[in-house]
Protein backbone atom coordinates (compact mmCIF):
# COMPACT_ATOMS: atom_id res chain seq x y z
CA UNK A 1 0.00 0.00 0.00
CA UNK A 2 1.35 3.42 -0.81
CA UNK A 3 1.76 6.13 1.78
CA UNK A 4 0.30 9.15 0.12
CA UNK A 5 0.72 12.46 1.94
CA UNK A 6 -3.02 12.44 2.55
CA UNK A 7 -2.85 9.07 4.29
CA UNK A 8 0.07 10.20 6.43
CA UNK A 9 -1.86 13.30 7.41
CA UNK A 10 -4.89 11.22 8.32
CA UNK A 11 -2.74 8.86 10.41
CA UNK A 12 -1.13 11.73 12.27
CA UNK A 13 -4.42 13.52 12.78
CA UNK A 14 -6.02 10.44 14.33
CA UNK A 15 -3.01 9.86 16.57
CA UNK A 16 -3.12 13.52 17.61
CA UNK A 17 -6.77 13.22 18.61
CA UNK A 18 -6.15 9.94 20.45
CA UNK A 19 -3.33 11.52 22.43
CA UNK A 20 -5.75 14.18 23.64
CA UNK A 21 -8.30 11.66 24.91
CA UNK A 22 -6.72 11.23 28.39
CA UNK A 23 -6.78 15.02 28.87
CA UNK A 24 -10.37 15.19 27.69
CA UNK A 25 -11.24 12.40 30.12
CA UNK A 26 -9.67 14.35 32.98
CA UNK A 27 -11.67 17.42 32.01
CA UNK A 28 -14.85 15.40 31.68
CA UNK A 29 -14.33 13.72 35.06
CA UNK A 30 -13.54 17.07 36.65
CA UNK A 31 -16.92 18.41 35.58
CA UNK A 32 -18.85 15.27 36.49
CA UNK A 33 -17.31 14.68 39.91
CA UNK A 34 -15.44 11.66 38.61
CA UNK A 35 -12.01 12.37 40.08
CA UNK A 36 -12.71 10.95 43.54
CA UNK A 37 -12.15 12.45 46.97
CA UNK A 38 -8.65 13.70 46.19
CA UNK A 39 -8.89 15.13 42.67
CA UNK A 40 -5.51 16.89 42.82
CA UNK A 41 -3.72 13.61 43.47
CA UNK A 42 -5.86 11.81 40.89
CA UNK A 43 -4.99 14.27 38.12
CA UNK A 44 -1.30 14.14 39.05
CA UNK A 45 -1.29 10.35 38.90
CA UNK A 46 -3.12 10.20 35.60
CA UNK A 47 -0.77 12.72 33.96
CA UNK A 48 2.20 10.69 35.16
CA UNK A 49 0.68 7.45 33.90
CA UNK A 50 0.03 8.88 30.43
CA UNK A 51 3.50 10.38 30.27
CA UNK A 52 5.01 6.93 30.72
CA UNK A 53 2.51 5.31 28.37
CA UNK A 54 3.19 7.77 25.55
CA UNK A 55 6.92 7.73 26.14
CA UNK A 56 6.92 3.93 25.94
CA UNK A 57 4.77 4.03 22.80
CA UNK A 58 7.20 6.49 21.20
CA UNK A 59 9.93 3.86 21.59
CA UNK A 60 7.95 1.20 19.73
CA UNK A 61 8.27 2.33 16.07
CA UNK A 62 12.05 1.98 15.73
CA UNK A 63 12.38 -1.68 16.80
CA UNK A 64 9.18 -2.54 14.93
CA UNK A 65 10.70 -1.16 11.76
CA UNK A 66 14.05 -2.84 12.26
CA UNK A 67 12.73 -6.20 13.36
CA UNK A 68 9.53 -6.52 11.38
CA UNK A 69 10.22 -4.17 8.53
CA UNK A 70 7.00 -2.28 9.23
CA UNK A 71 7.87 1.37 8.72
CA UNK A 72 4.66 3.36 9.01
CA UNK A 73 4.69 3.67 12.85
CA UNK A 74 7.88 5.73 12.51
CA UNK A 75 5.70 8.49 11.12
CA UNK A 76 4.11 8.76 14.58
CA UNK A 77 7.31 8.75 16.58
CA UNK A 78 7.76 12.48 16.82
CA UNK A 79 4.13 13.09 17.65
CA UNK A 80 4.18 10.47 20.42
CA UNK A 81 7.43 11.84 21.83
CA UNK A 82 6.15 15.39 21.86
CA UNK A 83 2.91 14.34 23.54
CA UNK A 84 4.92 12.41 26.14
CA UNK A 85 6.85 15.61 26.84
CA UNK A 86 3.61 17.62 26.98
CA UNK A 87 2.09 15.23 29.53
CA UNK A 88 5.35 15.20 31.51
CA UNK A 89 5.32 19.01 31.57
CA UNK A 90 1.69 19.10 32.69
CA UNK A 91 2.50 16.50 35.37
CA UNK A 92 5.40 18.62 36.64
CA UNK A 93 3.43 21.89 36.50
CA UNK A 94 0.49 20.28 38.26
CA UNK A 95 2.77 19.12 41.07
CA UNK A 96 4.54 22.47 41.41
CA UNK A 97 1.61 24.79 40.89
CA UNK A 98 -1.42 22.90 42.16
CA UNK A 99 -0.35 20.07 44.46
CA UNK A 100 2.38 22.03 46.28
CA UNK A 101 1.12 25.48 45.28
CA UNK A 102 4.66 26.79 44.64
CA UNK A 103 5.89 25.82 48.10
CA UNK A 104 9.53 26.52 47.30
CA UNK A 105 10.80 25.05 50.54
CA UNK A 106 9.21 21.70 49.77
CA UNK A 107 10.14 21.80 46.08
CA UNK A 108 13.80 22.52 46.73
CA UNK A 109 13.97 19.71 49.25
CA UNK A 110 12.22 17.39 46.83
CA UNK A 111 14.83 17.87 44.14
CA UNK A 112 17.85 17.98 46.44
CA UNK A 113 17.02 15.39 49.03
CA UNK A 114 14.43 12.97 47.71
CA UNK A 115 15.81 10.62 45.11
CA UNK A 116 12.34 9.66 43.93
CA UNK A 117 11.56 13.28 43.10
CA UNK A 118 15.03 14.04 41.75
CA UNK A 119 14.83 11.12 39.35
CA UNK A 120 11.46 12.30 38.05
CA UNK A 121 12.79 15.79 37.56
CA UNK A 122 15.87 14.56 35.70
CA UNK A 123 13.61 12.44 33.49
CA UNK A 124 11.69 15.57 32.54
CA UNK A 125 14.94 17.50 32.03
CA UNK A 126 16.26 14.86 29.66
CA UNK A 127 13.09 15.01 27.58
CA UNK A 128 13.29 18.78 27.15
CA UNK A 129 16.22 18.90 24.66
CA UNK A 130 14.54 16.14 22.66
CA UNK A 131 11.39 18.19 22.36
CA UNK A 132 13.39 21.26 21.32
CA UNK A 133 15.35 19.36 18.68
CA UNK A 134 12.37 17.47 17.33
CA UNK A 135 12.00 19.62 14.22
CA UNK A 136 13.36 18.79 10.75
CA UNK A 137 15.51 21.90 10.99
CA UNK A 138 17.26 20.55 14.05
CA UNK A 139 17.85 17.19 12.42
CA UNK A 140 19.60 19.02 9.59
CA UNK A 141 21.46 21.32 11.90
CA UNK A 142 22.86 18.53 14.08
CA UNK A 143 23.33 16.08 11.26
CA UNK A 144 21.40 12.85 11.46
CA UNK A 145 23.95 10.65 13.29
CA UNK A 146 24.41 13.18 16.06
CA UNK A 147 20.68 13.89 16.24
CA UNK A 148 20.03 10.19 16.55
CA UNK A 149 22.56 9.76 19.32
CA UNK A 150 20.99 12.64 21.21
CA UNK A 151 17.54 11.15 20.87
CA UNK A 152 18.63 7.91 22.49
CA UNK A 153 18.12 9.97 25.65
CA UNK A 154 14.48 8.99 25.28
CA UNK A 155 15.42 5.56 26.63
CA UNK A 156 17.18 7.11 29.60
CA UNK A 157 14.13 9.27 30.26
CA UNK A 158 11.88 6.22 30.13
CA UNK A 159 14.10 4.29 32.55
CA UNK A 160 14.20 7.25 34.95
CA UNK A 161 10.45 7.72 34.63
CA UNK A 162 9.83 4.11 35.56
CA UNK A 163 12.26 4.31 38.48
CA UNK A 164 10.35 7.43 39.60
CA UNK A 165 7.13 5.39 39.46
CA UNK A 166 8.60 2.36 41.31
CA UNK A 167 9.95 4.59 44.09
CA UNK A 168 6.67 6.44 44.27
CA UNK A 169 4.40 3.51 45.16
CA UNK A 170 4.34 2.31 48.73
CA UNK A 171 3.87 -1.40 48.27
CA UNK A 172 2.08 -2.57 45.14
CA UNK A 173 4.55 -1.94 42.30
CA UNK A 174 2.75 -4.11 39.74
CA UNK A 175 2.03 -1.26 37.32
CA UNK A 176 5.55 0.20 37.23
CA UNK A 177 6.91 -3.31 36.74
CA UNK A 178 4.63 -3.77 33.75
CA UNK A 179 6.16 -0.62 32.24
CA UNK A 180 9.63 -1.89 33.10
CA UNK A 181 8.98 -5.22 31.40
CA UNK A 182 7.74 -3.59 28.20
CA UNK A 183 10.67 -1.20 28.15
CA UNK A 184 13.11 -4.06 28.73
CA UNK A 185 11.55 -5.84 25.76
CA UNK A 186 11.95 -2.78 23.54
CA UNK A 187 15.53 -2.25 24.61
CA UNK A 188 16.25 -5.95 24.18
CA UNK A 189 14.89 -5.86 20.64
CA UNK A 190 17.24 -3.04 19.75
CA UNK A 191 20.22 -4.82 21.28
CA UNK A 192 19.30 -7.96 19.32
CA UNK A 193 19.19 -5.98 16.08
CA UNK A 194 22.59 -4.48 16.84
CA UNK A 195 24.18 -7.81 17.64
CA UNK A 196 22.78 -9.37 14.48
CA UNK A 197 24.11 -6.48 12.45
CA UNK A 198 27.55 -6.68 14.07
CA UNK A 199 27.68 -10.37 13.27
CA UNK A 200 26.70 -9.68 9.67
CA UNK A 201 29.43 -7.06 9.51
CA UNK A 202 32.16 -9.50 10.56
CA UNK A 203 30.83 -12.09 8.14
CA UNK A 204 30.54 -9.79 5.15
CA UNK A 205 32.24 -6.43 5.58
CA UNK A 206 30.83 -3.74 3.36
CA UNK A 207 27.23 -4.97 3.65
CA UNK A 208 27.07 -3.97 7.28
CA UNK A 209 24.99 -0.83 7.01
CA UNK A 210 21.54 -2.09 7.69
CA UNK A 211 18.56 -0.83 5.81
CA UNK A 212 17.00 0.52 8.97
CA UNK A 213 19.87 2.88 9.55
CA UNK A 214 19.51 5.18 6.59
CA UNK A 215 17.72 7.91 8.43
CA UNK A 216 14.99 8.25 5.90
CA UNK A 217 11.92 9.50 7.65
CA UNK A 218 13.64 9.81 11.00
CA UNK A 219 12.19 12.69 12.91
CA UNK A 220 10.73 13.98 9.71
CA UNK A 221 8.46 11.93 7.52
CA UNK B 1 -28.30 0.59 60.27
CA UNK B 2 -28.29 3.21 62.98
CA UNK B 3 -26.30 2.71 66.16
CA UNK B 4 -27.36 3.83 69.66
CA UNK B 5 -24.99 6.64 70.59
CA UNK B 6 -24.84 7.44 74.32
CA UNK B 7 -22.66 10.55 74.09
CA UNK B 8 -20.88 12.73 71.59
CA UNK B 9 -17.35 13.95 71.96
CA UNK B 10 -16.00 16.49 69.52
CA UNK B 11 -12.22 16.38 69.19
CA UNK B 12 -11.48 18.13 65.91
CA UNK B 13 -11.51 21.78 66.92
CA UNK B 14 -15.06 22.28 65.74
CA UNK B 15 -14.25 21.43 62.16
CA UNK B 16 -16.90 20.13 59.83
CA UNK B 17 -16.57 16.33 59.33
CA UNK B 18 -15.40 15.13 55.93
CA UNK B 19 -18.23 13.98 53.68
CA UNK B 20 -19.48 10.39 54.02
CA UNK B 21 -18.76 9.74 50.35
CA UNK B 22 -15.10 10.69 50.74
CA UNK B 23 -14.62 8.65 53.93
CA UNK B 24 -16.14 5.59 52.26
CA UNK B 25 -14.58 5.81 48.77
CA UNK B 26 -11.04 6.99 49.49
CA UNK B 27 -9.46 4.28 51.59
CA UNK B 28 -6.16 2.61 52.28
CA UNK B 29 -7.15 -0.97 52.99
CA UNK B 30 -4.73 -3.04 50.91
CA UNK B 31 -6.59 -6.25 51.76
CA UNK B 32 -9.37 -4.92 49.52
CA UNK B 33 -7.04 -3.47 46.85
CA UNK B 34 -4.15 -1.03 46.70
CA UNK B 35 -5.88 1.81 44.87
CA UNK B 36 -7.85 4.30 46.93
CA UNK B 37 -11.10 3.40 45.20
CA UNK B 38 -10.57 -0.38 45.38
CA UNK B 39 -11.77 -1.01 48.95
CA UNK B 40 -15.22 0.47 48.25
CA UNK B 41 -15.42 -1.50 45.01
CA UNK B 42 -14.39 -4.82 46.60
CA UNK B 43 -16.12 -4.30 49.96
CA UNK B 44 -18.87 -6.79 49.17
CA UNK B 45 -16.65 -9.82 49.64
CA UNK B 46 -16.01 -9.11 53.33
CA UNK B 47 -18.57 -10.64 55.70
CA UNK B 48 -18.39 -8.72 58.99
CA UNK B 49 -21.04 -10.84 60.78
CA UNK B 50 -20.83 -13.15 62.61
CA UNK B 51 -17.44 -12.07 63.90
CA UNK B 52 -15.39 -12.92 66.94
CA UNK B 53 -12.33 -11.23 68.33
CA UNK B 54 -9.80 -13.43 70.14
CA UNK B 55 -8.27 -11.98 73.29
CA UNK B 56 -4.97 -13.67 74.02
CA UNK B 57 -1.74 -13.50 75.95
CA UNK B 58 -1.00 -11.79 79.22
CA UNK B 59 -4.56 -11.36 80.47
CA UNK B 60 -6.58 -12.95 83.23
CA UNK B 61 -9.67 -13.18 81.03
CA UNK B 62 -8.73 -14.44 77.59
CA UNK B 63 -11.39 -15.73 75.20
CA UNK B 64 -13.38 -15.13 72.07
CA UNK B 65 -15.69 -12.15 72.08
CA UNK B 66 -18.61 -11.80 69.71
CA UNK B 67 -18.60 -8.39 68.12
CA UNK B 68 -22.33 -7.73 68.57
CA UNK B 69 -22.14 -8.70 72.22
CA UNK B 70 -19.10 -6.48 72.59
CA UNK B 71 -20.94 -3.52 71.07
CA UNK B 72 -23.85 -4.01 73.46
CA UNK B 73 -21.67 -4.33 76.52
CA UNK B 74 -20.11 -0.87 76.19
CA UNK B 75 -21.95 2.43 75.80
CA UNK B 76 -21.17 3.65 72.29
CA UNK B 77 -19.81 7.14 71.82
CA UNK B 78 -19.50 9.35 68.80
CA UNK B 79 -15.95 10.67 68.61
CA UNK B 80 -15.13 13.25 65.98
CA UNK B 81 -11.40 12.94 65.35
CA UNK B 82 -8.90 14.24 62.86
CA UNK B 83 -7.35 11.44 60.80
CA UNK B 84 -3.92 12.09 59.31
CA UNK B 85 -2.64 9.61 56.76
CA UNK B 86 1.11 9.08 56.43
CA UNK B 87 0.64 10.03 52.75
CA UNK B 88 -0.01 13.65 53.81
CA UNK B 89 -3.77 13.81 53.41
CA UNK B 90 -6.26 14.07 56.21
CA UNK B 91 -9.94 13.93 57.12
CA UNK B 92 -12.24 14.71 60.01
CA UNK B 93 -14.16 11.55 60.86
CA UNK B 94 -17.18 11.05 63.14
CA UNK B 95 -16.44 7.57 64.45
CA UNK B 96 -18.73 5.57 66.67
CA UNK B 97 -17.08 3.21 69.10
CA UNK B 98 -15.88 2.65 72.64
CA UNK B 99 -12.57 3.39 74.34
CA UNK B 100 -10.00 0.66 73.87
CA UNK B 101 -9.14 1.27 77.52
CA UNK B 102 -12.56 -0.10 78.56
CA UNK B 103 -11.90 -3.39 76.80
CA UNK B 104 -8.36 -3.59 78.19
CA UNK B 105 -9.67 -3.08 81.70
CA UNK B 106 -12.31 -5.78 81.27
CA UNK B 107 -9.85 -8.49 80.17
CA UNK B 108 -7.51 -7.71 83.09
CA UNK B 109 -3.98 -7.60 81.70
CA UNK B 110 -1.23 -9.00 83.90
CA UNK B 111 1.83 -7.00 84.89
CA UNK B 112 3.66 -8.60 81.96
CA UNK B 113 1.34 -7.01 79.43
CA UNK B 114 3.55 -4.16 78.19
CA UNK B 115 2.28 -4.15 74.59
CA UNK B 116 -0.96 -4.83 72.77
CA UNK B 117 -0.82 -6.46 69.32
CA UNK B 118 -3.67 -6.27 66.81
CA UNK B 119 -4.26 -8.60 63.89
CA UNK B 120 -6.50 -8.19 60.86
CA UNK B 121 -8.50 -11.03 59.35
CA UNK B 122 -6.50 -13.36 57.10
CA UNK B 123 -8.83 -14.75 54.45
CA UNK B 124 -8.10 -14.24 50.74
CA UNK B 125 -11.70 -15.25 49.98
CA UNK B 126 -13.07 -12.28 51.89
CA UNK B 127 -10.08 -10.04 51.40
CA UNK B 128 -9.05 -10.54 47.76
CA UNK B 129 -6.08 -8.19 48.10
CA UNK B 130 -4.42 -10.92 50.16
CA UNK B 131 -4.20 -13.16 47.07
CA UNK B 132 -1.08 -11.22 46.09
CA UNK B 133 1.75 -10.69 48.52
CA UNK B 134 1.72 -6.92 48.34
CA UNK B 135 2.33 -6.82 52.10
CA UNK B 136 3.05 -9.59 54.56
CA UNK B 137 -0.35 -10.91 55.58
CA UNK B 138 -2.05 -10.81 57.96
CA UNK B 139 -1.75 -7.11 58.73
CA UNK B 140 -0.42 -6.61 62.24
CA UNK B 141 -0.15 -3.50 64.36
CA UNK B 142 0.67 -2.70 67.93
CA UNK B 143 0.62 -0.17 70.74
CA UNK B 144 2.38 0.22 74.05
CA UNK B 145 -0.04 -0.58 76.88
CA UNK B 146 -0.05 3.05 78.04
CA UNK B 147 -0.99 4.15 74.53
CA UNK B 148 -3.69 1.51 74.34
CA UNK B 149 -5.22 2.68 77.61
CA UNK B 150 -5.08 6.36 76.71
CA UNK B 151 -8.61 7.77 76.70
CA UNK B 152 -8.31 8.90 73.07
CA UNK B 153 -7.60 5.40 71.71
CA UNK B 154 -10.82 4.04 70.28
CA UNK B 155 -12.21 0.80 68.93
CA UNK B 156 -14.56 1.96 66.19
CA UNK B 157 -17.64 0.05 65.08
CA UNK B 158 -19.46 2.84 63.28
CA UNK B 159 -19.28 5.95 61.18
CA UNK B 160 -21.70 8.87 61.02
CA UNK B 161 -23.98 7.08 63.51
CA UNK B 162 -24.22 4.00 61.31
CA UNK B 163 -22.57 0.60 61.28
CA UNK B 164 -19.01 0.81 59.97
CA UNK B 165 -18.81 0.17 56.20
CA UNK B 166 -16.61 -2.78 55.20
CA UNK B 167 -14.11 -0.61 53.35
CA UNK B 168 -13.43 1.34 56.55
CA UNK B 169 -12.51 -1.77 58.51
CA UNK B 170 -15.75 -3.42 59.62
CA UNK B 171 -16.76 -4.71 62.00
CA UNK B 172 -14.14 -3.44 64.41
CA UNK B 173 -11.09 -1.26 63.85
CA UNK B 174 -8.55 0.64 65.86
CA UNK B 175 -8.46 4.47 65.83
CA UNK B 176 -5.44 6.22 67.34
CA UNK B 177 -5.95 9.84 66.31
CA UNK B 178 -2.49 11.15 67.24
CA UNK B 179 -0.79 8.57 65.03
CA UNK B 180 -0.68 8.08 61.27
CA UNK B 181 -3.68 6.24 59.92
CA UNK B 182 -1.87 2.99 59.19
CA UNK B 183 -1.67 2.31 62.94
CA UNK B 184 -5.43 1.80 62.87
CA UNK B 185 -5.67 -1.93 62.18
CA UNK B 186 -8.93 -2.80 60.41
CA UNK B 187 -11.27 -5.81 60.60
CA UNK B 188 -9.58 -7.00 63.79
CA UNK B 189 -9.76 -10.69 64.69
CA UNK B 190 -7.14 -10.85 67.41
CA UNK B 191 -5.92 -8.66 70.25
CA UNK B 192 -2.92 -10.03 72.06
CA UNK B 193 -1.26 -8.73 75.21
CA UNK B 194 2.44 -9.42 75.48
CA UNK B 195 5.73 -8.46 77.04
CA UNK B 196 7.73 -7.83 73.83
CA UNK B 197 7.10 -5.10 71.28
CA UNK B 198 5.08 -6.69 68.47
CA UNK B 199 6.14 -6.45 64.81
CA UNK B 200 4.05 -4.08 62.69
CA UNK B 201 3.33 -4.57 59.00
CA UNK B 202 4.53 -1.33 57.42
CA UNK B 203 7.57 -1.23 59.66
CA UNK B 204 8.51 -4.70 58.42
CA UNK B 205 7.92 -3.60 54.84
CA UNK B 206 10.05 -0.43 55.01
CA UNK B 207 11.63 0.20 58.43
CA UNK B 208 13.27 3.46 57.34
CA UNK B 209 9.90 4.88 56.30
CA UNK B 210 7.47 3.61 58.93
CA UNK B 211 8.33 3.31 62.59
CA UNK B 212 6.61 1.50 65.41
CA UNK B 213 5.35 4.71 66.99
CA UNK B 214 4.20 6.54 63.85
CA UNK B 215 3.14 9.58 65.84
CA UNK B 216 2.07 12.42 63.57
CA UNK B 217 5.13 14.67 63.46
CA UNK B 218 5.55 17.60 61.07
CA UNK B 219 9.26 17.80 61.90
CA UNK B 220 10.18 14.29 60.80
CA UNK B 221 9.71 13.86 57.08
CA UNK B 222 8.88 10.64 55.37
CA UNK B 223 11.98 9.86 53.27
CA UNK B 224 9.95 10.46 50.09
CA UNK B 225 7.81 13.41 51.04
CA UNK B 226 7.43 16.19 53.56
CA UNK B 227 5.16 15.71 56.56
CA UNK B 228 5.09 19.44 57.35
CA UNK B 229 1.80 19.98 55.52
CA UNK B 230 -1.21 17.95 54.63
CA UNK B 231 -4.16 18.17 52.28
CA UNK B 232 -7.45 18.01 54.12
CA UNK B 233 -9.73 16.09 51.78
CA UNK B 234 -12.14 18.59 50.25
CA UNK B 235 -9.73 21.54 50.49
CA UNK B 236 -7.43 23.00 47.85
CA UNK B 237 -4.56 24.44 49.87
CA UNK B 238 -2.40 22.28 52.07
CA UNK B 239 -2.52 23.14 55.75
CA UNK B 240 0.11 22.85 58.43
CA UNK B 241 0.36 19.47 60.12
CA UNK B 242 0.13 19.69 63.90
CA UNK B 243 2.41 17.75 66.28
CA UNK B 244 0.59 14.62 67.39
CA UNK B 245 -2.13 15.63 64.93
CA UNK B 246 -3.26 18.37 67.31
CA UNK B 247 -3.55 16.10 70.35
CA UNK B 248 -0.18 17.03 71.87
CA UNK B 249 -1.74 18.42 75.07
CA UNK B 250 -3.25 15.05 75.77
CA UNK B 251 -0.59 12.62 74.57
CA UNK B 252 2.84 14.30 74.46
CA UNK B 253 3.53 13.24 78.06
CA UNK B 254 3.43 9.59 76.97
CA UNK B 255 6.66 10.20 75.10
CA UNK B 256 8.58 12.33 77.59
CA UNK B 257 12.28 11.56 77.28
CA UNK B 258 11.84 9.68 74.00
CA UNK B 259 13.80 10.93 70.98
CA UNK B 260 11.01 11.36 68.46
CA UNK B 261 13.44 11.65 65.56
CA UNK B 262 14.73 8.17 66.23
CA UNK B 263 11.44 6.75 67.41
CA UNK B 264 9.36 7.90 64.46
Amino acid sequence: MKWTPARTRALKASAFVLCLVPLAKIAFDAFTDGLGANPIEQVLNRLGFWTLTLLTLSLVPTPVKELLGVAWPVRLRRLLGLFAFAYATLHLCWYVGVDQFFDLHVLAKDVLKRKFMAVGFVAWLSLAPLAVTSTDRWVRRLGFPRWKRLHRLAYAAAVLGIVHFVWRVKADALRPYVFATILAGLLGARVAVRLARARAATAAPGLARGAGDTGAGAGGA
Amino acid sequence: QALPVAKKIEKAGGEEPTKWDAITTYNNFYELGADKADPARNAGSLRPRPWTVAIEGEVRKPGNLDVDALMKSFPLEERIYRMRCVEAWSMVIPWVGFPLADLVKRVEPTSKARYVAFQTLLDPEQLPGQRRRVLEWPYVEGLRIDEATHPLALLAVGLYGRVLPNQDGAPLRLVVPWKYGFKGAKSIVKIRFQEEQPPTTWNRMAPDEYGFYANVNPDVDHPRWSQARERRIGEFFRRKTLPFNGYADEVASLYAGLDLRKNY
